[in-house]
């Protein structure tokens, strides 16, 4: 069946998951259902205790048996422990078929490849999947279909009771040992716990695994004790040095600097662009610049920010010390500025559960308020479909993150990328994999042109008056074309190995087995 | 023309490419590794091919480990390694057989 | 009839490394008004031959968008120049940088090589436009004859780290050491009535400096100067757009001036200053320099 983004869906893999094709960015507006339900231990008698001497006791105590979903946050980023800490240990017991509901999963999980190939792990459900489990995936290791979904689109799945989750394990950088967890006040700390709320309200199991136990109550708590089972003391639960960078240096990028500042003058030429406006931004280069560059005209013009939402580096925060913003909403920290902001302004840098920021099935999220979103992506087609999850080999190598749901919610969705990268063309006629609908994004930034979806003809006027070099997409194509070549689609094989979910649980687009390329003569 | 003995010419530093040449003796042996192969496979095959045919080389065993190049960056790497391998640096036939 | 092209703007000429793909695939992005493609110093000693093949390749197949194409060629000294023109002039080169010029000579010998390679490769004769840089004592002492030798000439640049060593010393970051060379250059540029740049500036932590660098030079009367980053090409464009007062003073002067010709009136005022038609030709490089700044909307 051929879906909204003009994607072919197998009827098997229709069938198999029990979804439907995506059908448009607003279909399921006003959706009923009853949410899901975590299956609860009361815990009556004051003299038991949840501190469980190691992760194997947990296990054990959980009932830990074949078959079973148990999830991970990944704010702990490329520096986490806890996923191979506890897959490690189910290893050893023996188990199987299990499925990991994880909210990314990065390089550091690399050890996890070889259980994913002697079945331990079945089935993954993440919103990114990086590093070699992406190649294992790729290369059809794992048995079942691996779900990729936006941060949004995860937490929707959990809340909804989509995904039933067993037990769900949170890293905790501090906690008491009742099972009160702060993202701060220990070793490892990584600013929010914000991915990890929705797991610790809907799982049947909840075990926080920490390094630094503090005094009773831990308070506030991110994650509170009502819906903790089990504390289980380590000696670190991550590297501290990758949970929480220094701050990437501005960019001195000639050709990112004429991005952001393409986008920068973008963005004030819009209406949008007034006192109390909504802005996120992602990490890459470009982003960051254009941030440093839109302060400048804030501060010039008089403009300040209502609110900024995050995935929060040290730029953003800095309009929070200089007055620029009123508040940051926060559901992830990407380097020890934001960890440490979030802290020192306690009252206008505010931690955000997953849902509150980008649940497309909840009663309203913040992506929905955004004026401004600020994207990077691999490839763009002229149907303004952007891929962030699958490479230019065919693998899959990235994350949708909150990247489906920010450009769905956002008034002017920006999409930023180096018009070639190497050799390959971002402007294209087809994306390998459509991971964000080309209906929700307004604008694509390269450093050969800008191009606006022809549906927004409201901003074609206003960048009428402007330097700015507007082209089409098609133009922009073309002069990637002319460059490098025509390129040819990758070849897959015929194997179905993952699905990209929308944001919604319909099927954006499935994704192929990867397989040696042959010169066909 | 002949090879008449192994030669290389470029890198593997992005955008580039390293084309190694060797005597052969037995048509065109063509090897291609790329970190583009999927999308531009085909036309790598293809310049290599052409810049070997307008250098008249008919036998030999090419390697070519392509880092994203355009392909006037494949053509001036695979000339450069067949000139080598012959010791030309000078009078070339710039727009002639090199175009 | 000298070459269309010969006095076109150069306010920016970025240094480009021949031996590096990924460097010359696209540089016009940066809107440089020319690009230097280097085929001496920051080419190894035993890559020249490969920078060639990739020289001209690029300059038969890239569009280069307007941006001039200049190549810094080897020194007369190495065995590498009389094929380093031969490519530059095959493949279309707009321009040559001779290295190490020292004399009216020098540039005579680059010249026969030159109109033997474009009768060879069949290129119209004095197509092909030259630059000489001067990076020793004995070549800034011949700015003058250097400047008048050859129709070809666009101009001269000086070539800041050789010429310092020449003169023993080095680059102090204050400009003193390079002061004679650029009055000696700029002045014999202008008697000879062709273009001058400056040399390159590499620290680049140290955009301030360079800026302030770029504002002495142009108000000395350089055209130009030679860069070595792409941040740089903006910085000096912004330096040398005339201001809007400028603009429009420029403006009423080549308006007046053409008007009052017609009359046959030589001498009149605009706004208070005398002025005649020596004004003319300043006034028209104001507004030219308007127009590639972006920043001009009359109709002249």
């Amino acid at each position: 069946m051929i879906n909204a983004v003009g994607r072919e869906i197998p009827e098997e893999i229709l069938k198999i998951t029990g979804k439907e094709p995506y059908q448009g960015a607003k279909a399921k507006d006003n959706y009923e259902f009853t949410r899901g339900a975590a299956k609860i231990h009361a815990m009556v008698d004051p003299a038991r205790s949840k501190v469980v001497e190691s992760i194997r006791g947990a296990l054990e105590k959980c009932g830990i048996k074949d078959g079973m979903t148990i999830s991970f946050h990944h704010h702990f980023r490329e520096g986490d422990y806890v996923v191979n800490m506890v897959m490690e240990e189910i290893h050893k017991m023996g188990i199987k078929d299990l499925s990991i509901c994880a909210t990314s999963l990065g390089k550091a999980h690399d050890p996890i490849v070889p259980m994913i190939e002697d079945g331990t792990v079945t089935s993954i459900r993440s919103s990114g999947v990086r590093g070699k489990i992406g190649e294992a995936i790729s290369s059809g290791k794992l048995k079942n279909l691996a779900i990729m979904c936006s941060h949004g689109g995860r937490v929707r799945a959990v809340e909804s009771g989509e995904v039933h989750i067993d037990i769900a394990f949170i890293g905790a950088p501090s906690a008491d040992e009742y099972g009160n967890l702060k993202a701060n006040g220990g070793k490892s700390n990584c600013g929010v716990l914000s991915y990890a709320m929705a797991d610790a309200q809907y799982a049947d199991k909840v075990v926080a695994i920490t390094d630094t136990l503090v005094p009773f109550p831990n308070v506030p708590a991110s994650i509170s004790m009502t819906n903790v089972d089990y504390v289980v003391v380590v000696d670190e639960i991550g590297n501290p040095a990758k949970i929480a960078t220094g701050a990437a240096k501005p960019t001195t990028d000639m050709r990112k600097l004429r991005m952001a500042d393409y986008c920068t003058q973008f963005v004030i030429n819009t209406p949008y662009f007034k006192n109390g406006f909504s802005y996120q931004t992602g990490v890459g280069g470009a982003s960051i610049a254009s941030t440093i560059s839109l302060a400048q005209e804030m501060e010039k013009r008089g403009i300040r920010m209502g609110f900024g939402v995050g995935g929060l580096t040290t730029p953003m925060c800095d309009l929070l010390e200089r007055g620029l913003v009123d508040v940051l909403v926060d559901t992830q920290d990407f380097d020890l500025g934001a960890v440490e902001s979030i802290q020192k302004h306690p009252d206008r840098h505010i931690e955000i559960s997953a849902s509150e920021y980008a649940n497309p099935f909840n009663k309203g999220a913040y992506v929905n308020k955004l004026d401004f979103v600020i994207l990077a992506a691999l490839e763009v087609d002229i149907n303004f479909n952007c891929n962030v999850v699958v490479g230019s080999d065919g693998v899959i190598t990235g994350a949708q993150g909150g990247h489906p749901d920010t450009a769905a919610g956002a008034k002017c969705t920006i999409v930023i990328a180096p018009l070639l990268q190497g050799r390959i063309p971002a402007v294209c006629t087809n994306v390998t994999t459509v991971t964000t609908p080309g209906e929700t994004v307004d604008v694509i930034i390269t450093d050969y042109g800008i191009a606006i979806n022809p549906k927004r003809q409201d901003l074609v006027e206003c960048m009428k008056n402007t330097k700015l070099p507007i082209r089409t997409i098609e133009e922009l194509r073309d002069m990637a074309y002319a460059i490098v070549g025509e390129p040819d689609p990758v070849q897959f094989g015929d194997r179905v190995v993952g699905i990209i979910e929308g944001r919604d649980g319909t099927i954006m687009d499935v994704v192929r087995e990867i397989k040696p390329y042959e010169f066909k003569d | 023309m002949e090879i008449k003995k192994a030669a290389m010419a470029g890198t593997l530093e992005s955008s580039d490419a390293q084309v190694t040449v060797e005597p052969g003796d037995n048509g065109i042996d063509l090897s291609i590794e790329s970190s583009v192969i999927h999308q531009f496979g085909r036309q790598i095959k293809a310049t290599v091919l052409e810049t070997l045919s307008r250098l008249e080389v008919t036998d030999a065993k090419v390697t070519v480990v392509d880092k994203g190049a355009l392909d006037c960056t494949l053509k001036a790497r695979v000339e450069c390694a067949v000139y080598r391998s012959n010791d030309i640096t000078e009078n070339l036939p710039w727009g002639g057989v090199i175009r | 009839m000298s070459h269309p092209n010969k006095k076109r703007l150069r306010r920016s000429m970025m240094f480009l490394n021949c031996q590096k793909p990924g460097l010359i695939k696209d540089p016009y992005i940066y809107k440089p008004d020319s690009i230097m493609l280097d085929l001496e110093d920051a080419v190894a000693e035993n890559q020249k031959d490969a920078a060639r093949y990739s020289l001209y390749h690029a300059l038969q197949e890239i569009d280069y968008r307007g941006v001039e194409r200049v190549v810094r060629i080897n020194g007369l000294d190495t065995p590498h120049w009389k094929e380093d023109i031969r490519v530059c002039v095959a493949g279309g080169a707009d321009t040559i940088r001779i290295a190490k010029t020292e004399s009216a000579k020098d540039v005579h010998i680059v010249e026969e090589h030159v109109l033997a390679a474009e009768r060879e490769f069949g290129r119209p004769e004095g197509s092909t436009l030259l630059m000489a840089a001067l990076e020793s004592c004995k070549g800034v002492l011949h700015a003058l004859e250097v400047c008048e030798s050859s129709d070809r000439l666009i101009g001269i640049a000086l070539s800041g780290g050789d010429y310092t060593k020449d003169l023993q010393t080095v680059i102090t970051g204050t400009g003193v050491e390079l002061q004679g060379a650029r009055q000696q250059m700029i002045i014999a540029a202008r008697a000879a009535g062709v273009q001058c740049w400056d040399t390159v500036f590499t620290n680049l932590d140290a955009m301030d400096v360079f800026e302030e660098e770029v504002k002495m030079i142009k108000m000395m009367g350089f055209d130009g100067k030679s860069l070595v980053n792409p941040r740089q090409i903006d910085v000096v464009h912004r330096i040398f757009t005339p201001s809007q007062k400028e603009i429009i003073f420029a403006e009423k002067v080549v308006r007046e001036i053409d008007e009052k010709k017609a009359m046959g009136i030589g001498v009149f005022t605009v706004d208070g200053k005398m002025i005649d038609i020596a004004f003319y030709d300043g006034a028209k490089r104001t507004i030219d320099l308007a127009k590639a700044s972006g920043v001009y909307e009359g109709d002249l």
